[in-house]
Protein backbone atom coordinates (compact mmCIF):
# COMPACT_ATOMS: atom_id res chain seq x y z
CA UNK A 1 0.00 0.00 0.00
CA UNK A 2 1.47 3.22 -0.75
CA UNK A 3 0.75 6.16 1.46
CA UNK A 4 0.01 9.98 -0.08
CA UNK A 5 -0.10 12.68 2.59
CA UNK A 6 -3.37 14.48 2.03
CA UNK A 7 -2.66 18.32 3.46
CA UNK A 8 -6.10 18.16 4.91
CA UNK A 9 -6.56 14.37 6.31
CA UNK A 10 -3.20 12.97 6.39
CA UNK A 11 -1.59 9.70 4.99
CA UNK A 12 -4.34 7.51 3.50
CA UNK A 13 -3.85 4.94 0.84
CA UNK A 14 -3.14 6.41 -2.00
CA UNK A 15 -5.94 4.29 -3.39
CA UNK A 16 -8.63 6.97 -1.87
CA UNK A 17 -7.33 9.65 -4.43
CA UNK A 18 -7.40 10.53 -7.71
CA UNK A 19 -4.65 11.81 -9.89
CA UNK A 20 -5.44 15.31 -11.86
CA UNK A 21 -1.96 15.52 -13.87
CA UNK A 22 0.29 18.02 -13.76
CA UNK A 23 -0.25 21.77 -12.96
CA UNK A 24 -0.67 23.94 -16.40
CA UNK A 25 -0.07 27.68 -16.35
CA UNK A 26 -3.43 29.45 -16.88
CA UNK A 27 -4.21 31.24 -20.56
CA UNK A 28 -5.41 34.59 -21.54
CA UNK A 29 -8.43 33.04 -23.29
CA UNK A 30 -8.81 36.73 -25.27
CA UNK A 31 -4.75 36.73 -26.37
CA UNK A 32 -4.03 33.40 -26.54
CA UNK A 33 -3.17 31.93 -30.53
CA UNK A 34 -4.99 28.14 -31.64
CA UNK A 35 -1.21 27.30 -31.46
CA UNK A 36 -1.03 27.76 -27.78
CA UNK A 37 -4.03 26.39 -27.08
CA UNK A 38 -3.38 23.27 -28.64
CA UNK A 39 -0.27 23.22 -26.44
CA UNK A 40 -1.79 24.11 -23.46
CA UNK A 41 -4.49 21.03 -24.18
CA UNK A 42 -2.18 18.38 -25.28
CA UNK A 43 1.25 18.50 -24.20
CA UNK A 44 1.52 17.93 -20.82
CA UNK A 45 4.33 17.91 -18.43
CA UNK A 46 6.56 14.27 -19.18
CA UNK A 47 9.79 15.03 -18.29
CA UNK A 48 11.91 12.75 -16.05
CA UNK A 49 12.27 15.07 -12.78
CA UNK A 50 10.19 16.29 -10.32
CA UNK A 51 6.59 16.55 -11.27
CA UNK A 52 3.93 19.18 -9.68
CA UNK A 53 0.44 17.69 -10.05
CA UNK A 54 -3.42 18.27 -9.07
CA UNK A 55 -4.58 15.38 -6.57
CA UNK A 56 -7.99 15.06 -4.81
CA UNK A 57 -9.14 12.91 -1.62
CA UNK A 58 -11.96 11.48 -3.24
CA UNK A 59 -14.09 10.82 -0.22
CA UNK A 60 -13.50 14.34 1.44
CA UNK A 61 -13.35 16.23 -2.16
CA UNK A 62 -10.79 18.28 -1.31
CA UNK A 63 -7.93 18.96 -4.56
CA UNK A 64 -4.84 19.73 -3.58
CA UNK A 65 -0.74 19.32 -4.91
CA UNK A 66 1.84 17.59 -4.85
CA UNK A 67 5.31 17.08 -5.67
CA UNK A 68 6.33 13.37 -7.15
CA UNK A 69 9.30 11.87 -8.71
CA UNK A 70 8.47 10.52 -11.88
CA UNK A 71 11.32 8.46 -11.77
CA UNK A 72 11.32 7.00 -7.98
CA UNK A 73 7.66 7.72 -7.61
CA UNK A 74 8.84 9.26 -3.99
CA UNK A 75 6.04 11.70 -3.09
CA UNK A 76 8.11 14.93 -2.02
CA UNK A 77 5.82 16.94 -0.51
CA UNK A 78 2.25 17.64 -0.68
CA UNK A 79 0.45 21.13 0.02
CA UNK A 80 -2.66 23.16 -0.27
CA UNK A 81 -3.64 25.30 -3.59
CA UNK A 82 -3.30 28.49 -1.50
CA UNK A 83 0.59 28.12 -1.65
CA UNK A 84 0.63 27.50 -5.80
CA UNK A 85 -1.37 30.88 -6.09
CA UNK A 86 0.92 32.86 -3.25
CA UNK A 87 3.80 31.61 -5.27
CA UNK A 88 2.86 32.77 -8.48
CA UNK B 1 29.94 -39.61 -27.65
CA UNK B 2 27.90 -41.70 -29.29
CA UNK B 3 29.03 -42.41 -32.98
CA UNK B 4 26.04 -41.68 -34.57
CA UNK B 5 26.23 -38.31 -33.83
CA UNK B 6 29.39 -37.34 -35.04
CA UNK B 7 28.04 -37.33 -38.47
CA UNK B 8 26.25 -34.09 -37.61
CA UNK B 9 29.37 -32.55 -35.70
CA UNK B 10 31.34 -32.67 -38.60
CA UNK B 11 28.67 -31.88 -41.18
CA UNK B 12 29.25 -28.31 -43.18
CA UNK B 13 25.83 -27.34 -41.24
CA UNK B 14 27.27 -27.44 -38.18
CA UNK B 15 27.90 -25.25 -36.27
CA UNK B 16 24.04 -23.81 -36.67
CA UNK B 17 24.53 -20.49 -36.83
CA UNK B 18 22.13 -18.24 -34.29
CA UNK B 19 19.80 -16.25 -36.08
CA UNK B 20 20.81 -12.85 -34.80
CA UNK B 21 24.55 -11.84 -35.59
CA UNK B 22 26.28 -10.48 -32.76
CA UNK B 23 26.73 -6.50 -31.99
CA UNK B 24 28.75 -5.47 -34.39
CA UNK B 25 31.18 -2.55 -34.64
CA UNK B 26 29.49 0.71 -34.89
CA UNK B 27 30.34 2.49 -38.89
CA UNK B 28 30.47 6.32 -38.75
CA UNK B 29 27.87 6.63 -40.62
CA UNK B 30 24.42 5.07 -42.27
CA UNK B 31 21.77 5.97 -44.67
CA UNK B 32 19.11 5.28 -42.07
CA UNK B 33 19.73 5.19 -38.31
CA UNK B 34 16.54 3.67 -36.46
CA UNK B 35 16.17 4.00 -32.48
CA UNK B 36 14.48 1.28 -30.52
CA UNK B 37 16.08 -2.36 -31.29
CA UNK B 38 12.06 -3.83 -30.63
CA UNK B 39 9.67 -4.72 -33.15
CA UNK B 40 8.66 -1.58 -34.44
CA UNK B 41 12.29 -0.71 -35.18
CA UNK B 42 13.08 -3.74 -36.37
CA UNK B 43 10.30 -4.34 -38.64
CA UNK B 44 10.96 -1.08 -40.13
CA UNK B 45 14.17 -2.71 -41.05
CA UNK B 46 13.40 -5.76 -42.51
CA UNK B 47 10.78 -3.19 -45.07
CA UNK B 48 13.28 -0.97 -45.98
CA UNK B 49 16.09 -3.86 -46.65
CA UNK B 50 13.89 -5.88 -48.50
CA UNK B 51 11.47 -3.76 -50.04
CA UNK B 52 13.47 -0.31 -50.80
CA UNK B 53 16.95 -1.85 -51.07
CA UNK B 54 18.05 0.24 -47.97
CA UNK B 55 20.67 -1.44 -46.46
CA UNK B 56 23.13 0.97 -45.05
CA UNK B 57 20.80 0.61 -41.34
CA UNK B 58 21.38 0.72 -38.17
CA UNK B 59 18.85 -0.74 -35.55
CA UNK B 60 20.61 1.16 -32.40
CA UNK B 61 19.13 -0.72 -29.16
CA UNK B 62 19.72 0.91 -25.60
CA UNK B 63 19.12 -2.83 -24.16
CA UNK B 64 18.45 -6.02 -25.51
CA UNK B 65 16.47 -6.87 -28.49
CA UNK B 66 12.82 -6.58 -28.13
CA UNK B 67 12.93 -6.06 -24.39
CA UNK B 68 10.79 -3.51 -24.01
CA UNK B 69 7.18 -2.89 -24.63
CA UNK B 70 7.67 -5.61 -27.29
CA UNK B 71 7.91 -8.24 -24.64
CA UNK B 72 5.60 -6.77 -22.19
CA UNK B 73 2.60 -6.26 -24.31
CA UNK B 74 -0.51 -8.62 -24.55
CA UNK B 75 -0.49 -9.88 -27.97
CA UNK B 76 -3.71 -8.96 -29.32
CA UNK B 77 -4.15 -7.95 -32.66
CA UNK B 78 -7.52 -6.55 -34.05
CA UNK B 79 -8.99 -4.01 -36.23
CA UNK B 80 -12.37 -3.28 -33.97
CA UNK B 81 -11.38 0.45 -33.72
CA UNK B 82 -13.84 3.06 -34.23
CA UNK B 83 -12.53 6.16 -36.54
CA UNK B 84 -12.16 5.10 -40.29
CA UNK B 85 -8.47 5.90 -40.91
CA UNK B 86 -7.72 3.72 -37.67
CA UNK B 87 -9.67 0.87 -38.61
CA UNK B 88 -7.87 1.24 -42.17
CA UNK B 89 -4.30 1.20 -40.91
CA UNK B 90 -4.96 -1.92 -37.95
CA UNK B 91 -7.03 -3.49 -40.93
CA UNK B 92 -4.13 -3.39 -43.11
CA UNK B 93 -1.79 -4.43 -39.73
CA UNK B 94 -4.19 -8.03 -39.28
CA UNK B 95 -3.61 -8.36 -43.04
CA UNK B 96 0.35 -8.54 -42.88
CA UNK B 97 0.38 -10.75 -39.57
CA UNK B 98 -2.35 -13.13 -41.33
CA UNK B 99 1.16 -13.81 -43.97
CA UNK B 100 3.53 -12.97 -41.16
CA UNK B 101 5.32 -16.55 -40.95
CA UNK B 102 5.87 -16.94 -44.50
CA UNK B 103 6.99 -13.32 -44.76
CA UNK B 104 9.53 -14.29 -42.54
CA UNK B 105 10.66 -17.99 -42.65
CA UNK B 106 9.80 -17.49 -38.62
CA UNK B 107 6.95 -18.96 -36.80
CA UNK B 108 5.49 -15.98 -35.36
CA UNK B 109 2.41 -18.57 -33.91
CA UNK B 110 -0.43 -16.11 -35.62
CA UNK B 111 -3.49 -17.81 -33.84
CA UNK B 112 -6.92 -15.95 -35.70
CA UNK B 113 -9.13 -16.92 -32.93
CA UNK B 114 -11.09 -13.62 -32.88
CA UNK B 115 -11.85 -10.86 -30.28
CA UNK B 116 -14.63 -10.84 -27.85
CA UNK B 117 -15.80 -8.10 -25.99
CA UNK B 118 -17.99 -7.86 -23.21
CA UNK B 119 -20.64 -4.74 -22.74
CA UNK B 120 -22.47 -5.22 -19.27
CA UNK B 121 -24.39 -1.49 -19.65
CA UNK B 122 -26.80 -0.31 -22.48
CA UNK B 123 -24.12 2.28 -22.87
CA UNK B 124 -21.41 -0.05 -23.98
CA UNK B 125 -24.25 -1.86 -26.27
CA UNK B 126 -24.51 1.16 -27.97
CA UNK B 127 -20.88 1.36 -29.10
CA UNK B 128 -20.48 -1.70 -29.69
CA UNK B 129 -23.49 -1.13 -32.35
CA UNK B 130 -21.17 2.15 -33.98
CA UNK B 131 -17.58 -0.05 -34.18
CA UNK B 132 -19.45 -3.03 -35.87
CA UNK B 133 -21.42 -0.72 -38.10
CA UNK B 134 -17.90 1.54 -39.27
CA UNK B 135 -15.95 -1.68 -39.42
CA UNK B 136 -18.42 -3.64 -41.76
CA UNK B 137 -17.56 -0.36 -43.40
CA UNK B 138 -14.37 -0.55 -44.07
CA UNK B 139 -14.10 -4.15 -44.52
CA UNK B 140 -13.47 -5.92 -41.63
CA UNK B 141 -15.05 -8.70 -39.62
CA UNK B 142 -17.12 -7.04 -36.70
CA UNK B 143 -20.34 -7.79 -35.36
CA UNK B 144 -22.78 -7.29 -32.18
CA UNK B 145 -23.45 -10.63 -30.63
CA UNK B 146 -26.26 -10.70 -28.01
CA UNK B 147 -26.49 -13.28 -24.82
CA UNK B 148 -26.82 -16.57 -26.55
CA UNK B 149 -24.30 -15.32 -28.92
CA UNK B 150 -21.43 -14.55 -26.15
CA UNK B 151 -22.54 -18.10 -24.60
CA UNK B 152 -22.00 -19.98 -28.17
CA UNK B 153 -19.00 -18.11 -28.38
CA UNK B 154 -17.48 -18.37 -24.91
CA UNK B 155 -19.54 -21.11 -23.10
CA UNK B 156 -17.37 -20.75 -19.86
CA UNK B 157 -18.27 -17.13 -19.09
CA UNK B 158 -20.24 -16.35 -15.93
CA UNK B 159 -23.18 -14.36 -17.39
CA UNK B 160 -23.85 -12.71 -14.16
CA UNK B 161 -28.07 -13.53 -14.99
CA UNK B 162 -29.25 -10.39 -13.04
CA UNK B 163 -26.33 -9.53 -11.14
CA UNK B 164 -24.70 -5.90 -11.29
CA UNK B 165 -22.12 -6.95 -14.08
CA UNK B 166 -25.12 -9.00 -16.21
CA UNK B 167 -22.92 -9.70 -19.59
CA UNK B 168 -25.57 -7.87 -22.47
CA UNK B 169 -23.77 -8.72 -25.14
CA UNK B 170 -20.30 -8.87 -26.82
CA UNK B 171 -18.52 -6.92 -29.67
CA UNK B 172 -17.61 -9.81 -31.95
CA UNK B 173 -14.47 -9.29 -34.04
CA UNK B 174 -13.35 -12.67 -35.80
CA UNK B 175 -10.12 -10.88 -37.60
CA UNK B 176 -8.57 -10.68 -33.51
CA UNK B 177 -6.17 -12.67 -32.62
CA UNK B 178 -2.58 -13.40 -31.26
CA UNK B 179 1.40 -14.20 -32.18
CA UNK B 180 3.96 -14.63 -30.10
CA UNK B 181 5.57 -11.41 -29.34
CA UNK B 182 8.90 -12.24 -29.04
CA UNK B 183 8.51 -14.53 -32.52
CA UNK B 184 7.68 -11.61 -34.42
CA UNK B 185 10.65 -9.36 -33.34
CA UNK B 186 13.37 -11.81 -33.79
CA UNK B 187 11.79 -13.00 -37.04
CA UNK B 188 11.91 -9.61 -38.34
CA UNK B 189 15.47 -9.04 -36.46
CA UNK B 190 16.59 -11.93 -38.22
CA UNK B 191 15.53 -11.26 -41.77
CA UNK B 192 16.77 -7.87 -41.87
CA UNK B 193 20.05 -8.88 -40.33
CA UNK B 194 20.32 -11.51 -43.73
CA UNK B 195 19.81 -8.52 -45.89
CA UNK B 196 22.85 -6.30 -44.17
CA UNK B 197 20.96 -4.11 -41.51
CA UNK B 198 22.97 -4.12 -38.34
CA UNK B 199 21.86 -4.58 -35.15
CA UNK B 200 23.29 -2.71 -32.32
CA UNK B 201 22.21 -4.03 -29.14
CA UNK B 202 23.57 -2.06 -25.41
CA UNK B 203 23.91 1.08 -27.49
CA UNK B 204 22.47 4.09 -26.01
CA UNK B 205 21.54 7.38 -27.64
CA UNK B 206 22.62 10.36 -25.86
CA UNK B 207 21.85 12.67 -27.58
CA UNK B 208 21.35 14.07 -31.55
CA UNK B 209 24.11 16.57 -33.66
CA UNK B 210 21.14 19.03 -34.79
CA UNK B 211 21.84 21.72 -37.61
CA UNK B 212 19.50 23.76 -38.81
CA UNK B 213 16.56 21.97 -39.91
CA UNK B 214 18.25 18.41 -40.04
CA UNK B 215 19.89 15.38 -37.39
CA UNK B 216 23.51 15.57 -38.93
CA UNK B 217 24.59 12.50 -36.29
CA UNK B 218 22.99 10.85 -33.90
CA UNK B 219 25.50 10.27 -30.16
CA UNK B 220 25.46 6.88 -28.50
CA UNK B 221 27.59 5.76 -25.93
CA UNK B 222 30.02 3.71 -28.22
CA UNK B 223 30.37 7.12 -30.06
CA UNK B 224 29.07 9.09 -33.06
CA UNK B 225 26.86 7.85 -35.88
CA UNK B 226 26.15 10.56 -38.75
CA UNK B 227 22.99 10.15 -40.51
CA UNK B 228 20.64 10.20 -43.49
CA UNK B 229 17.33 9.54 -41.98
CA UNK B 230 16.64 9.16 -38.26
CA UNK B 231 13.38 7.20 -37.22
CA UNK B 232 12.48 7.06 -32.99
CA UNK B 233 10.46 3.32 -32.27
CA UNK B 234 11.26 3.96 -28.54
CA UNK B 235 8.03 2.59 -26.86
CA UNK B 236 8.08 4.18 -23.54
CA UNK B 237 11.09 6.20 -24.22
CA UNK B 238 9.71 8.39 -27.41
CA UNK B 239 8.67 11.55 -25.02
CA UNK B 240 12.36 10.92 -24.02
CA UNK B 241 14.16 10.54 -26.78
CA UNK B 242 12.25 13.09 -29.33
CA UNK B 243 13.37 15.66 -26.49
CA UNK B 244 16.70 15.36 -27.32
CA UNK B 245 16.18 16.32 -30.32
CA UNK B 246 14.29 19.15 -29.15
CA UNK B 247 11.04 18.02 -30.39
CA UNK B 248 7.95 17.55 -27.86
CA UNK B 249 5.82 15.08 -28.15
CA UNK B 250 2.07 15.18 -26.58
CA UNK B 251 3.44 11.98 -24.60
CA UNK B 252 2.17 11.25 -21.20
CA UNK B 253 3.75 8.05 -19.74
CA UNK B 254 2.07 5.55 -17.46
CA UNK B 255 3.12 2.18 -16.71
CA UNK B 256 1.19 -0.73 -18.17
CA UNK B 257 0.69 -4.17 -15.70
CA UNK B 258 0.09 -7.55 -16.78
CA UNK B 259 0.40 -11.15 -15.25
CA UNK B 260 -0.10 -14.54 -16.38
CA UNK B 261 -1.39 -18.34 -14.44
CA UNK B 262 0.31 -21.21 -14.39
CA UNK B 263 -0.26 -23.54 -17.67
CA UNK B 264 -3.79 -25.25 -18.24
CA UNK B 265 -5.38 -27.34 -20.83
CA UNK B 266 -6.43 -25.11 -23.67
CA UNK B 267 -10.03 -23.69 -22.34
CA UNK B 268 -10.71 -20.37 -23.50
CA UNK B 269 -10.38 -19.99 -27.55
CA UNK B 270 -11.12 -16.50 -27.75
CA UNK B 271 -9.29 -13.26 -26.64
CA UNK B 272 -11.85 -12.07 -24.03
CA UNK B 273 -11.99 -8.42 -22.95
CA UNK B 274 -14.18 -6.42 -20.95
CA UNK B 275 -14.61 -2.99 -20.85
CA UNK B 276 -16.37 -2.34 -17.59
CA UNK B 277 -13.92 -4.58 -15.53
CA UNK B 278 -11.04 -3.15 -17.13
CA UNK B 279 -9.83 -6.53 -17.67
CA UNK B 280 -8.70 -8.74 -20.87
CA UNK B 281 -7.71 -12.45 -20.45
CA UNK B 282 -6.02 -14.23 -23.80
CA UNK B 283 -4.55 -17.66 -22.90
CA UNK B 284 -1.46 -18.42 -25.08
CA UNK B 285 -0.14 -21.50 -26.92
CA UNK B 286 1.72 -23.14 -23.72
CA UNK B 287 -1.66 -22.52 -21.81
CA UNK B 288 -0.92 -19.55 -19.73
CA UNK B 289 -3.60 -17.23 -19.25
CA UNK B 290 -2.40 -13.74 -19.69
CA UNK B 291 -4.17 -10.99 -17.77
CA UNK B 292 -4.14 -7.22 -18.85
CA UNK B 293 -6.38 -4.17 -17.91
CA UNK B 294 -5.77 -1.04 -17.75
CA UNK B 295 -2.96 1.78 -17.42
CA UNK B 296 -1.97 2.85 -13.77
CA UNK B 297 -3.79 5.70 -12.67
CA UNK B 298 -0.89 8.23 -12.76
CA UNK B 299 2.01 9.28 -14.51
CA UNK B 300 4.74 7.13 -13.97
CA UNK B 301 8.43 6.23 -15.39
CA UNK B 302 8.23 2.81 -13.84
CA UNK B 303 8.11 -1.06 -14.67
CA UNK B 304 7.57 -1.56 -10.87
CA UNK B 305 4.12 -4.13 -10.20
CA UNK B 306 1.63 -2.86 -7.57
CA UNK B 307 -0.64 -5.16 -5.75
CA UNK B 308 -3.40 -2.79 -5.78
CA UNK B 309 -3.32 -3.37 -9.42
CA UNK B 310 -2.54 -7.06 -9.79
CA UNK B 311 -5.67 -7.41 -7.50
CA UNK B 312 -7.78 -5.17 -9.67
CA UNK B 313 -6.69 -7.65 -12.27
CA UNK B 314 -7.43 -10.93 -10.30
CA UNK B 315 -11.15 -9.60 -9.48
CA UNK B 316 -11.67 -8.89 -12.58
CA UNK B 317 -10.40 -12.13 -14.23
CA UNK B 318 -12.42 -13.61 -11.22
CA UNK B 319 -15.42 -12.60 -12.19
CA UNK B 320 -15.26 -14.00 -15.77
CA UNK B 321 -13.98 -16.99 -14.36
CA UNK B 322 -14.57 -17.86 -11.38
CA UNK B 323 -12.94 -21.18 -11.54
CA UNK B 324 -9.66 -18.93 -12.07
CA UNK B 325 -9.85 -18.25 -8.19
CA UNK B 326 -7.33 -21.40 -7.34
CA UNK B 327 -5.00 -20.69 -9.95
CA UNK B 328 -1.68 -19.48 -9.38
CA UNK B 329 -0.41 -16.77 -11.06
CA UNK B 330 3.62 -17.24 -12.56
CA UNK B 331 4.45 -13.99 -13.51
CA UNK B 332 3.84 -10.16 -13.17
CA UNK B 333 5.35 -6.89 -14.82
CA UNK B 334 4.76 -3.53 -16.34
CA UNK B 335 5.82 -1.94 -19.55
CA UNK B 336 5.92 1.97 -19.98
CA UNK B 337 3.48 3.13 -22.20
CA UNK B 338 3.60 6.54 -24.38
CA UNK B 339 -0.18 7.77 -24.32
CA UNK B 340 -1.02 10.35 -26.66
CA UNK B 341 -4.48 12.63 -25.96
CA UNK B 342 -6.32 10.97 -28.38
CA UNK B 343 -5.38 7.20 -27.88
CA UNK B 344 -4.10 6.83 -31.21
CA UNK B 345 -0.49 7.09 -32.38
CA UNK B 346 2.10 9.54 -34.24
CA UNK B 347 3.14 8.31 -37.14
CA UNK B 348 5.41 10.50 -40.11
CA UNK B 349 6.81 13.88 -39.96
CA UNK B 350 8.30 15.49 -37.20
CA UNK B 351 9.77 19.33 -36.74
CA UNK B 352 12.98 17.95 -38.20
CA UNK B 353 13.31 17.16 -42.10
CA UNK B 354 15.07 13.93 -41.62
CA UNK B 355 13.57 12.84 -38.57
CA UNK B 356 10.90 10.32 -38.33
CA UNK B 357 8.51 9.63 -35.78
CA UNK B 358 6.92 6.26 -35.09
CA UNK B 359 5.44 7.26 -31.43
CA UNK B 360 2.75 7.14 -29.33
CA UNK B 361 1.84 3.63 -28.98
CA UNK B 362 0.34 3.80 -25.85
CA UNK B 363 -1.19 0.57 -25.11
CA UNK B 364 -1.70 -0.59 -28.31
CA UNK B 365 1.42 -1.09 -30.65
CA UNK B 366 1.75 -4.34 -30.68
CA UNK B 367 -1.11 -5.31 -33.43
CA UNK B 368 0.83 -2.96 -35.54
CA UNK B 369 4.74 -3.80 -35.36
CA UNK B 370 4.01 -5.29 -39.13
CA UNK B 371 2.14 -2.31 -41.02
CA UNK B 372 3.89 0.78 -38.85
CA UNK B 373 7.34 -0.77 -39.90
CA UNK B 374 5.97 -1.42 -43.52
CA UNK B 375 4.58 2.51 -43.80
CA UNK B 376 7.14 4.03 -41.72
CA UNK B 377 10.14 1.91 -44.53
CA UNK B 378 8.09 3.65 -47.31
CA UNK B 379 7.96 7.11 -45.66
CA UNK B 380 11.71 6.98 -45.29
CA UNK B 381 12.47 5.46 -48.21
CA UNK B 382 10.40 7.87 -50.61
CA UNK B 383 10.79 10.85 -47.96
CA UNK B 384 7.33 11.22 -47.99
CA UNK B 385 4.38 10.21 -45.99
CA UNK B 386 1.75 7.56 -47.89
CA UNK B 387 -1.89 9.05 -47.65
CA UNK B 388 -2.49 5.91 -44.87
CA UNK B 389 -0.16 7.68 -41.93
CA UNK B 390 -1.27 11.42 -43.04
CA UNK B 391 -4.16 11.08 -40.27
CA UNK B 392 -1.36 9.85 -37.78
CA UNK B 393 0.63 13.43 -38.17
CA UNK B 394 1.99 15.06 -34.82
CA UNK B 395 0.49 18.30 -36.87
CA UNK B 396 -2.99 17.41 -35.46
CA UNK B 397 -3.02 18.36 -32.52
CA UNK B 398 -2.34 22.00 -33.81
CA UNK B 399 -5.24 21.71 -36.00
CA UNK B 400 -7.49 20.38 -33.94
CA UNK B 401 -8.19 16.96 -35.93
CA UNK B 402 -7.65 14.49 -33.48
CA UNK B 403 -8.23 10.87 -33.94
CA UNK B 404 -10.06 9.58 -31.10
CA UNK B 405 -10.17 6.21 -30.63
CA UNK B 406 -10.28 5.92 -26.70
CA UNK B 407 -13.23 4.32 -26.34
CA UNK B 408 -12.14 1.59 -28.53
CA UNK B 409 -8.72 1.17 -26.88
CA UNK B 410 -9.08 1.30 -23.03
CA UNK B 411 -9.03 -1.88 -21.20
CA UNK B 412 -9.59 -3.57 -24.58
CA UNK B 413 -6.46 -3.78 -26.00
Amino acid sequence: MKLLTCPMNGPRNIDEFQSFGPVRAKLDPNATADRDWSRHLFRAENRKGILVEWWRHVPSNYFFLAERDLVTNEIIRTFDASQLRDRA
Amino acid sequence: MPLRLLKYGLSRDYPVSGDIPATPELKPAYDVVIIGGGGHGLSCAHHLAKYHGIKSVAVLEKGYLAGGNTARNTTTIRSNYITPEGIAFYKEGVELFERLSQELDFNVMFSQRGQLTLAHTEATVRSFHMRAEMGRHMGTRTEVVDQKGVEELCPLLNMDYGGPLEILGGLWHADGGTARHDAVAWGYAAQASRRGVEIHQRTEVQGFEVAGDRVRAVKTNRGRVACGQVLIATGGMNYDVALMAGVELPIRCYPLQAMVTQPLKPWLHTLVSSVSLHTYLVQSSRGEVVIGGGSDPYQLYSTRSTLDMKEHLAEGAVHLFPFLQGVQLLRQWAGITDMTPDYSPIMGASPLANLWLDCGWGTWGFKATPVAGKRMAQTIAEGRVPDILKPFALERFETFRLLNEMGATAASH
